[in-house]
């Protein structure tokens, strides 16, 4: 088990010599809105190791998404410094695998087609393409809807859709904006099972954004939990259930009922005052 | 009460649905020609409105002689040519003003000020410019066309699905790309009405323009016919115009539900 719990502190002597594979520093976020201006981000502190598994709860609204946003280049850090596998992102970050929350498949494209897009703009070769695409889609479980639109797709099949899109191009980085949010608890569970599998075989560095708590403690390594804005690190914890880990198994781990108080307590008070 | 309503739904209808639509057209068209017909000598004098059957002979005459053939097909280039010039541009303009937000707001006041202008009335202007051969034809039906395949691509261009571009960007698509896969398929469904909504604009540019000045074409037929006091031939004109825009605007549906077969 990796206790890499070198977040806030910068890494010391012999584990930490690498650089880390995601790191942001000092950084702060504010939007202007029309009632003034936001700040959503101030003063903060993350980083990972390569091939961590970084989650991410908070309260809605509290800069999680920003926080990918900033690592995936699309949106500028009003203050502090983005590094992703040792390069500031000061443009829109190639290097990164961005499986959001909104559905981005292309809808006049069948599923083999949408798969493909990220080799397509590299300019692959079509006999290549092809094989990796049948590859990523039996990965996923999708054979037999290769020709399908997402339109003719259910849910969580546009979800395994995007994750085989994202995992073709094997970025080192994986980013996630609450993947299964919206998908019944027992497909949810599925597809959290086949996302470990996956990283398991692939040992990406991921981050992992999520309000469920369970899904935060089943799949990752270390759990970070956000206050509200401007959102500050209440909690950073080490996940102390061994891998590989059985997603409807790792609720019933002795640590599990501890983290799960922990990260509860940790979260309650902005939830309480929201509701 | 409720099964009796079910078992009554079952009922297998004699006529489907669009075999029902197509029995009503037919009675339709009928009643109207029959209408017509027997009006036309009766109520109304035949020297003004014509009448089907003449209309039809005179169709029969045109089409013996070769001459609707002729006309249609002078019309219909003028009109084609016209169409895929304007459209084209009207396309390319509308991916290039639309990638951009500040050209966007600069163009837009005077691209809607041109809009504004009636297409017909700049037909006499083009004949000075281009004589009295295919070109003022071509040139009117292409601007009549280009406006409402800009306007409505435009439209298209900027509901573009932003957060589907941000995720092509992250894939790492350039600009070109993300125009090329994501800005150019969203924007076709309003694109394609555009062209639907464009077509007979375009027939009306080419047409208005053969009117003013030409010896051929359906325009011209329609003037001439007119000019002889022969209101059959008129009629018998714009019947063939009709028809010919009629056959193209279903051709284009067609086409359109066979590329976006994704829906």
């Amino acid at each position: 088990m990796r206790s890499a719990h070198l977040s806030v502190v910068p890494a010391q002597d012999g584990e930490a010599q690498r650089a880390p594979a995601v790191e942001l520093r000092g950084v702060g976020k504010a939007f202007s809105s029309r009632s003034g201006r936001v700040e959503v981000l101030s003063g903060l502190n993350i980083s990972l190791q390569s091939g961590e598994f970084l989650a991410i709860v908070g309260p809605s609204g509290s800069g999680k998404s920003t926080v990918l946003n900033l690592l995936a280049g699309l949106d500028r850090p009003s203050a502090g410094a983005v590094t992703c596998q040792g390069a500031p992102v000061t443009a829109i970050n190639t290097g990164i695998g961005y499986l959001t929350q909104h559905d981005s498949l292309l809808p006049w494209r069948t599923v083999e087609q949408n798969v493909a897009v990220p080799l397509e703009l590299r300019k692959i070769d079509r006999v290549e393409t092809a094989a990796r695409v049948r590859e990523l889609i039996v990965q996923v479980g999708l054979d037999g809807f290769e020709r399908h639109y997402p339109s003719q797709l259910s849910g969580g099949m546009r979800k395994r859709a995007m994750l085989a899109r994202t995992l073709i191009y094997d970025p080192p980085v994986l980013l996630m904006d609450e993947p299964f949010g919206p998908l019944d608890a027992q497909l949810k569970l599925v597809l959290q099972a086949e996302l470990l599998k996956l990283w398991s075989a692939r040992r990406k560095t991921v981050v992992f954004v999520t309000h469920d708590i369970v899904e935060a403690i089943t799949l990752a390594d270390r759990v970070l939990v956000f206050s509200s804005r401007p959102c500050q690190i209440r909690l950073d914890e080490p996940i102390a259930i061994p891998r590989p880990r059985e997603v409807h198994e790792v609720r019933f781990h002795p640590a599990f009922e501890e983290h799960y108080r922990r990260l509860w307590a940790a979260l309650e008070p902005p939830v309480r005052r929201s509701s | 009460m409720s099964t009796q309503a079910l078992s009554d739904t079952r009922a297998e209808p004699m006529l489907g649905q669009s075999g029902r639509v197509w029995l009503y057209r037919t009675i339709f068209v009928v009643a109207m020609l029959t209408a017509w017909q027997g009006a036309s000598g009766t109520l109304l004098d035949p020297f003004w409105v014509s009448s089907p059957a003449a209309v039809l002979k005179t169709l029969v005459e045109w089409t013996a002689s070769g001459q609707l053939a002729y006309h249609l097909l002078i019309t219909f280039k003028e009109t084609a040519v016209g169409f895929v010039l304007g459209a084209t541009a009207g396309v390319l303009f509308a991916l290039l003003v639309g990638a951009s937000d500040i050209l966007h707001r600069t163009v837009d006041p005077f691209v809607t000020a041109v809009y504004g202008v009636p297409k017909v009335a700049l037909a006499p202007l083009f004949i000075m410019w281009f004589g009295i051969g295919l070109a003022p034809k071509i040139v009117l039906a292409a601007i009549s066309v280009f406006f409402l395949v800009f306007f409505s691509t435009l439209r298209g261009v900027r509901e573009v699905d932003l957060k589907m571009v941000d995720a092509l960007r992250t894939m790492g698509a350039g600009r070109f790309a993300v125009q090329r896969m994501v800005i150019f398929p969203s924007a076709l469904p309003w694109l394609f009405t555009g062209l639907k909504l464009g077509l007979p604009y375009g027939f009306v540019g080419a047409v208005a323009a053969e009117m003013m000045a030409s010896n051929a074409g359906i325009g011209y037929l329609t003037q001439n016919s007119a000019g002889q006091l022969d209101t059959a031939g008129v009629f018998a004109a714009l019947f063939a115009l009709m028809v010919v825009t009629t056959l193209l605007n279903e051709a284009l549906g067609r086409l359109e539900s066979w590329i976006f077969r994704w829906r």
